[in-house]
């Protein structure tokens, strides 16, 4: 069982090191890190807002509508708008990529097969039980 | 309507509030009992066996974390605070997207039942799962006692019972239905709790939302010119921030240290975590995040105006007198609009909110302890699953014991505040190993030890020495101090929350630790790395 476990292995470290892998990486850390300072920046700046300049945050634009509530109500917009431009890039553009540097990992074996052109339908989904049983085990005696 | 509430110490019909409870309660354990189904292996216990669809467990999450204190403790601020209610709320949901961006699908592809099979993925094992389980202990025990001392409260309040034999009595009820939930239904049991419960309480304040506003001319301007003339002592006040926090520079600072805890909180809950293992996915991970976003943000818009609507239809000393104080706000508005009957239903679903959160909670508890001291520590990974799935029941059964004597003590606490202590305690001890661990090559199991428990031991210690605990004032009004202990005081460090301080240093230390120790593992490291961007593999921890 150690034998197909240490190639899972090296494959691991060889789908790491290909040029695909980082640029999913760059493609994953490029979306959600710079939106992380944002909506954290601007949450923070929220908070400044309200804790020193009270007097500011308290006046009223219509009514009873204080430039507060406007601000704290953009916050849910914020929210509200990062989560749908989220989801959208992430099935978009993220999820393709992901997938394909997945299939990467289990499909070595796939263009090894292809190459050789001896493979019979049914190898690779057998190559991928195996593997995924040989995972299974070593999870559970880690 | 008004005329009908004379201030006694109990308001509508306990009788009622009580029957409808009941068929709450018998309503949902039969939906336990059906789904249930049979022997459990460890991971229908813990995750349901990942087979809810990301809707299902949006809508699960929604309900696991509109806790009592989104729906009681922030209506209840906002009606005696203000705009300092609504900043809760604010940080409450905003820290979602924490968890949206950097945490859910990262730990759905690289994690199966606990918090700490992320952290220890590529780190030495049993200590950090001994770290990581001592942390999850920690957190969990501050969520429970929060909304245990929310059960505690209401119970005062809708059964006018003031004796403490009487009111411990219900807490025993409410915590043995909620160790049944648990080890009946497992994860899968408790899932459907919370899914129902979700839906009922959002839809119950979508009703109290639109009845409010329809008082006043659907209006958002003139119900809180309403709640400024019914509260003379705070008047215009209650419009601007700073009615609670703009005190003094003190209180400022503290206001900054508990919106760091909120925002940097919720990724690191463990029974936050703990959902997104329910998933088959990290595609149903994420849309797990999606519904629990748009969810939880509507239900916090929705509790600003019951939050207003408290304060200017039932007013500030009524809410400040009865028993469970400003957690009574939202109950006490649904008397007003809808007399004994929609008191009943609301505090049945205050209940049913308390019940389906602490079930949430035991099960994560029941989880670390089976699964990652019990198997992974002491056994090695050598136990039988039957042997994990016993000790995960005792551990629930243990983990309601707990929690039904700690809601005995934490009464009268504000509840919304005692939950930020337990955000304060996540944010410290566990998100900067879980970003470190998701993010940084160089991280290893030093850091993780330092970072974990350099964030708990600061932020706990912290509490202990704060205001929070010893030394607060005494309030002439009640001739108590707000402080848990009476008559001493021990306090050292100035701010109620810890999280400013505590939370940069459990950042910091996971750093030193971190530069400090030449552990790496290359192979380890690859496999979480492409796991957690491609979730390859993660078919695998599905339980067939």
């Amino acid at each position: 069982m150690s034998e197909p476990a240490t190639n899972l292995g090296e494959r691991y470290i060889a789908v790491q090191e290909s040029e695909e892998f980082a640029d999913l990486r760059r493609t994953f850390r490029g979306f959600v890190f710079p939106v992380t300072a944002f909506f954290l920046s601007w949450y923070f700046l929220y908070v400044l807002l309200s804790i020193f300049a009270p007097g500011f945050m308290g006046t009223k634009v219509v009514g009873n509508i204080t430039i507060g509530l406007i601000f704290g109500l953009l916050q849910f917009v914020s929210t509200f708008a990062i989560t749908f431009l989220y989801a959208r890039w992430a099935n978009r553009s993220f999820d393709p990529k992901a997938d394909a540097v997945g299939a990467m990992m289990d499909g070595r074996d796939d263009h090894d097969f292809a190459d050789s052109g001896d493979w019979a339908p049914g190898d690779v989904d057998r190559a991928l039980e195996a593997e995924r049983l040989d995972d299974a085990d070593r999870r559970r005696n880690p | 309507m008004s005329s009908l509430a004379p201030m006694a110490e109990t308001i509508g019909n306990p009788t009622l509030n009580i029957s409808i409870f009941a068929i709450f309660v018998l309503f949902t354990l039969t939906i336990v009992i059906k789904v249930a189904g049979g022997k459990k292996t460890a991971g229908q216990m813990y995750t349901g066996g990942a087979s809810f669809s990301g809707k299902q467990n949006g809508i699960a999450i929604a309900g696991d974390y509109l806790s009592a204190a989104s729906f009681l403790g922030i209506a209840g601020a906002i009606a005696l605070q203000g705009y300092d209610g609504f900043l809760y709320s604010i940080g409450f949901l905003v820290a979602w997207l924490v968890a949206l961006l950097l945490v859910a699908e990262l730990m759905r592809n690289t994690g199966r039942f606990t918090m700490a099979d992320v952290l220890s993925y590529r780190l030495r094992q049993r200590p950090v799962r001994v770290a990581a389980a001592t942390s999850v202990l920690a957190v969990s025990f501050f969520y429970l006692l929060a909304q245990m001392a929310g059960a505690g409260g209401l119970v005062s309040l809708l059964l006018g019972v003031s004796g403490a034999a009487a009111q411990n009595i219900v807490i025993a009820i409410v915590g043995a239905v909620m160790i049944a939930y648990v080890m009946i239904g497992g994860m899968k049991g408790t899932t459907w709790v919370q899914i129902i419960k979700a839906i009922l309480l959002i839809a119950a304040t979508a009703i109290m939302t639109v009845w409010v506003l329809a008082k006043f001319g659907l209006n958002l301007s003139s119900l809180m010119q309403s709640a400024v003339d019914t509260n003379p002592a705070a008047g215009e006040k209650l419009l601007e921030p700073g009615l609670k926090y703009g005190k003094n520079t003190t209180t400022k600072i503290d206001f900054i240290s508990l919106s760091l805890a909120l925002v940097l909180g919720t990724a690191g809950l463990p029974h936050v975590l703990q959902r997104f293992y329910t998933v088959p996915t990290s595609k149903q991970a994420r849309k797990s995040v999606e519904w629990a976003i748009w969810l939880i943000g509507g239900f916090y818009l929705l509790t600003l105006v019951i939050g207003y609507g408290a304060g200017a239809l039932v007013g500030p000393e009524k809410i400040a007198n009865a028993p469970g104080k400003a957690n009574s706000a939202a109950p006490q508005l649904a008397f007003e609009l809808g007399g004994s009957p929609l008191l009943g239903i609301v505090s049945g679903i205050a209940f049913a909110t308390i019940l389906a959160v602490v079930a949430g909670l035991t099960i994560t508890t029941s989880a670390t302890v089976a699964h990652d001291l019990y198997n992974q520590v002491i056994k090695r990974g050598k136990a039988s699953p039957e042997q994990e799935v016993k000790v995960a029941r005792y551990a629930a059964l243990v983990g309601g014991i707990i929690a039904i004597l700690g809601g005995m003590l934490a009464k009268d606490q504000n509840i919304a505040f005692l939950v930020a202590l337990a955000f304060a305690v996540a944010a410290s001890a566990n998100l900067p190993t879980i970003l470190y661990s998701l993010f940084w090559k160089r991280f290893n199991t030093r850091g993780a030890l330092w970072s974990m428990y350099g964030g708990l031991i600061s932020a706990i210690g912290l509490i202990i020495f704060s205001p929070v605990v010893s030394g607060k004032p005494v309030d002439p009004l009640t001739g108590k101090s707000p402080s848990m202990l009476q008559n001493v005081d021990f306090h050292l460090f100035p701010l109620d929350n810890p999280g400013l301080v505590s939370i940069p240093l459990g950042f910091l230390l996971g750093y030193i630790g971190t530069v400090t120790s030449k552990e790496f593992n290359r192979a380890k490291y690859a496999e979480m790395e492409v796991r957690s961007l491609t979730g390859h593999g993660v078919a695998e921890a599905i339980e067939h």
